[in-house]
């Protein structure tokens, strides 16, 4: 120790976040620019001549319902409409899959419920085969793309349907058919990978450009920091998406480091485009999406987005965030939900009604409840219906070396003298 | 003596020796106010303040970077890195940076941290939530690597660990965190309540590092193991009925390496046991080190049960974990001899 009597001892900060168990929630100083507010750069606009646009908020409907300003993307009622059933579609599955998981009938799952607009929209702003590198909380994106949910399902359950051979922890989806890259339990890894595909992408002379996703307290890791130097550096035609959903399990934004600055302020350091996007708002996540997707295929470089959200349920079925946050936060959310929001706005417009409303919800109920029974003919994790046990020995490598083999075959072996069965 | 299963007992050991040294923090994603995810921190933020119980960026080349750094300054970090599986990004500060400091400044400056972590499978985590990466440690010079197999180790060693001035990986299995396990995963699960090691002193003590534990004495045969596969051998040498001596490492390095000795040239015949992959396993380590020291002694070839050379599988998990009907074919195999 050293103590001088002039100089102040010196002091650790460490973060607290505003509310815990049994606390008032009051967001009432969270800064919330009005809809419509924020400018619209051109799409070939230098990075740092719209650094601001890192600290506000890019919001286009407003408390209405009505969609306003400069980053109105002026979409049809029937991609309106399609989005919408996407993410009601989206938490449909959530509901069934986490009930799916507490009935015993697999291990682990994760909800988006708060955070669909990000996804859903997104995938409607980007082409079919523009390639996604997502973290675990974008099943939106599969959802909105129709893909099958059977098949889905078949990876949750871990069954004789699933494509992963049930090597994977469930939703850690994978299509390439999908453009929807292997999802990773390590938190960040994806980013890279993402910059890289695009490097490759725009090494071939492509078309197609990359996006990546991953929450608030995955920036910390240095795989984001490598993400944004390679994609700067080399102005790869991606996009990376900081879903910003205040939590990271137990630990609030403040220890990814939000009670400095925004995460979209990180894109000022880097040189790259930087936005802030209101991630309940379906409008604005796809109109900042799309525009973003202008400037990587048009060869103006990165864009990082963040999308300021609130993650409404628990981090997982093995979390319970009553232990550590205040429950009213949900409903105080700032933001509101951005499904009712989309469709307030239908209804403003015209092109919807709560009958319709009604009508939709309970069809895509149907659609889940129909999926998953078609699914569990396949089997269900823990009950005899899961891959060959030799399976588990492709696809360590593209063929197999002697040492596996040899260990296949024990593991047969075994398994026949223990009577164990092996198909 | 209190009722403790392996979380209590590694709660307490924080708990008595951050009482005693006010040098001690612990810090890791979720560790302080919620206390951790499989909750082994529980309360001690609320006791020692956020100064020296902290949550961190999700960043495990920072928290063990930092560590390190703390560790320069004198103070005496425990971070925690939640699974094993997410070691990894701290890896360079951990082979490069804690593992050489002393070496590489000639003992000028040290790295005293303890790195503690949750490893090993059993509880369908998938791929990343299931590794026993312990070979990777037990291959960097500087490096100590401590596994316990009970509460009462848990304790005792993680308190020799954190006052261990050099860089210590304790892992910790958690799949007996609540209770052994015999291997035989459709048995109900049995609670550390019923088992005379869930016994444990609430004041401070000490299990060295680097001594290993006869769980249960025997002529015909030396199992080694550590972490859950010692309760897994346990469980097999008694359905077999087998006088097997059996060994709980605790210490993988330094390695108590007398008593393996003493054991293998009294019964001749040696079993190896890891759910870690096989090639280039710690097993393999140990397998040479008999070999070399017991070559005349032997009466079979030193065997091995280990996990297979694949990353671990979700829907597979028991066909993967090395359980009692492969470690008591191993046995059979060694036996007739
Ligand atoms: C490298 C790594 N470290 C730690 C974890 C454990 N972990 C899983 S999710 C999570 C929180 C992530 O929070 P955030 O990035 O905000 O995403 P969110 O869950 O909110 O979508 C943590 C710490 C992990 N999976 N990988
Ligand atoms: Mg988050």
């Amino acid at each position: 120790m050293s103590t001088r009597p002039n100089l102040p001892p010196l002091r650790l900060h460490v973060p607290e976040p505003k509310f815990r168990p049994g606390d008032e929630a009051d967001f009432g100083d969270v800064p919330i620019p009005a809809a419509g507010a924020t400018p619209r750069p051109a799409v070939d606009s230098a990075p740092a001549a719209f650094h601001d646009l890192a600290y506000g908020l890019v919001r286009v409907l407003d408390e209405k319902g009505r969609a306003v300003g400069p980053w109105d993307p002026k979409l049809s009622p029937d991609t309106l409409r399609g989005i919408l059933r996407a993410m009601a579609k989206t938490r449909a599955f959530d509901e069934r899959m986490y009930r799916a998981q507490r009935q015993g009938k697999t291990s682990f799952y994760m909800k988006c419920t708060g955070e669909e607009a990000i996804a859903c929209a997104q995938a409607y702003a980007l082409h079919r085969d523009d390639m996604c590198f997502p973290s675990y909380r974008q099943q939106g994106l599969l959802i909105a793309r129709d893909w099958p949910l059977v098949d889905m399902m078949n990876q949750i359950y871990s069954n004789k349907g699933d494509r992963l051979a049930g090597k994977q922890l469930p939703i850690m989806y994978s299509t390439r058919e999908g453009s929807f890259f292997s999802i990773s339990g390590n938190l960040a890894t994806q980013l890279p990978q993402a910059v890289g595909w695009a490097m490759a992408s725009a090494i071939k002379g492509d078309t197609r450009i990359a996006a990546t996703w991953c929450g608030e307290g995955s920036t910390a890791e240095g795989d984001f920091h490598s993400a944004c130097t390679f994609a700067s550096v080399y102005r790869a035609p991606v996009i990376i998406c900081v879903v910003n959903n205040q939590w990271a399990i137990s630990s609030f934004s403040g220890f990814a480091g939000a009670e400095a600055t925004t995460f979209a302020a990180r894109a000022i350091g880097y040189g790259i485009a930087g936005l802030r996007v209101d991630g309940n708002d379906a409008l604005a996540v796809y109109a900042a999406t799309e525009w973003a997707a202008e400037r990587a295929r048009t060869n103006q470089g990165p864009t990082l987005i963040e999308f300021f959200t609130y993650r409404a349920e628990g981090h997982s079925t093995s979390d319970d965030p009553s232990a550590y946050r205040s429950a009213q936060e949900r409903e105080k959310w700032p933001l509101g939900d951005p499904i009712s929001r989309l469709k307030q706005h239908l209804i403003a417009l015209g092109e919807w009604d709560e009958e319709r409303h009604a009508a939709m919800d309970l069809e895509v109920a149907n659609e889940v409840k129909a999926a998953q029974k078609d699914a569990e003919k396949n089997g269900i994790l823990g009950h005899g219906m899961h891959q060959p046990m030799s399976t588990m020995f492709q696809d360590v490598f593209e063929t197999m070396p002697w040492h596996l083999e040899e260990q296949r075959q024990e593991m047969l072996a075994e398994a026949k003298a223990a009577g164990i069965e092996t198909s | 003596m209190a009722r403790m299963n392996m979380i209590q007992a590694i709660n307490s050991a924080l708990d008595v020796l951050m009482d005693r040294d006010p040098d001690i923090v612990v810090m890791g994603e979720d560790v302080g106010y919620f206390g951790g995810v499989f909750r082994a921190t529980a309360g001690l933020q609320a006791k020692y303040g956020k100064t020296r119980v902290f949550d961190t960026p999700i960043s495990e080349l920072g928290i063990i970077g930092v560590a390190v750094g703390m560790g320069a300054y004198g103070l005496r970090p425990v971070p925690e890195i939640q699974f094993a599986d997410y070691i990894y990004p701290g890896l360079d500060q951990l082979v490069s940076e804690a593992a050489r400091l002393r070496y590489r400044s000639a003992g000028e400056f040290t790295a005293p941290i303890t790195v503690r972590s949750p490893f090993g499978g059993g509880i369908f985590g998938g791929q990343t939530h299931s590794q026993s990466p312990e070979g990777i440690f037990t291959h960097v010079a500087g490096l100590k690597t401590v596994v316990p197999s009970t509460p009462y180790d848990a304790k005792g060693l993680l308190i020799a660990a954190i006052e261990d001035n050099d860089p210590v990986i304790f892992f910790e299995p958690k799949r007996i965190y609540n209770g052994p396990f015999s291997g035989h995963y459709d048995r109900p699960a049995k609670n550390w309540s019923q088992h005379p090691d869930g016994e444990v002193p609430e004041d401070y003590y000490r299990i060295e590092l680097g001594k290993a534990r006869v769980v249960r004495p025997g002529a015909d045969l030396t199992i080694l193991a550590y972490g859950t596969m010692v309760h897994v051998a346990a469980g097999v040498i008694e359905e077999q009925g087998i006088d097997a001596e059996l060994i709980d490492l605790r210490t993988l390095l330094p390695l108590d390496i007398e008593t393996i000795e003493a054991s293998v040239k009294k019964t001749g015949r040696c079993l190896v046991i890891h759910e870690a992959t096989r090639t280039s396993g710690f097993g393999a380590e140990l397998s040479a080190l008999v070999q070399e020291r017991c070559f005349y002694h032997l009466e079979a070839p030193v065997e091995r049960v280990t996990g297979y050379d694949t990353p671990y599988p979700h829907s597979l998990e028991w066909a993967y974990f090395p359980g009692p009907v492969r470690i008591g074919e191993a046995i059979k195999k060694i036996m007739k001899d």
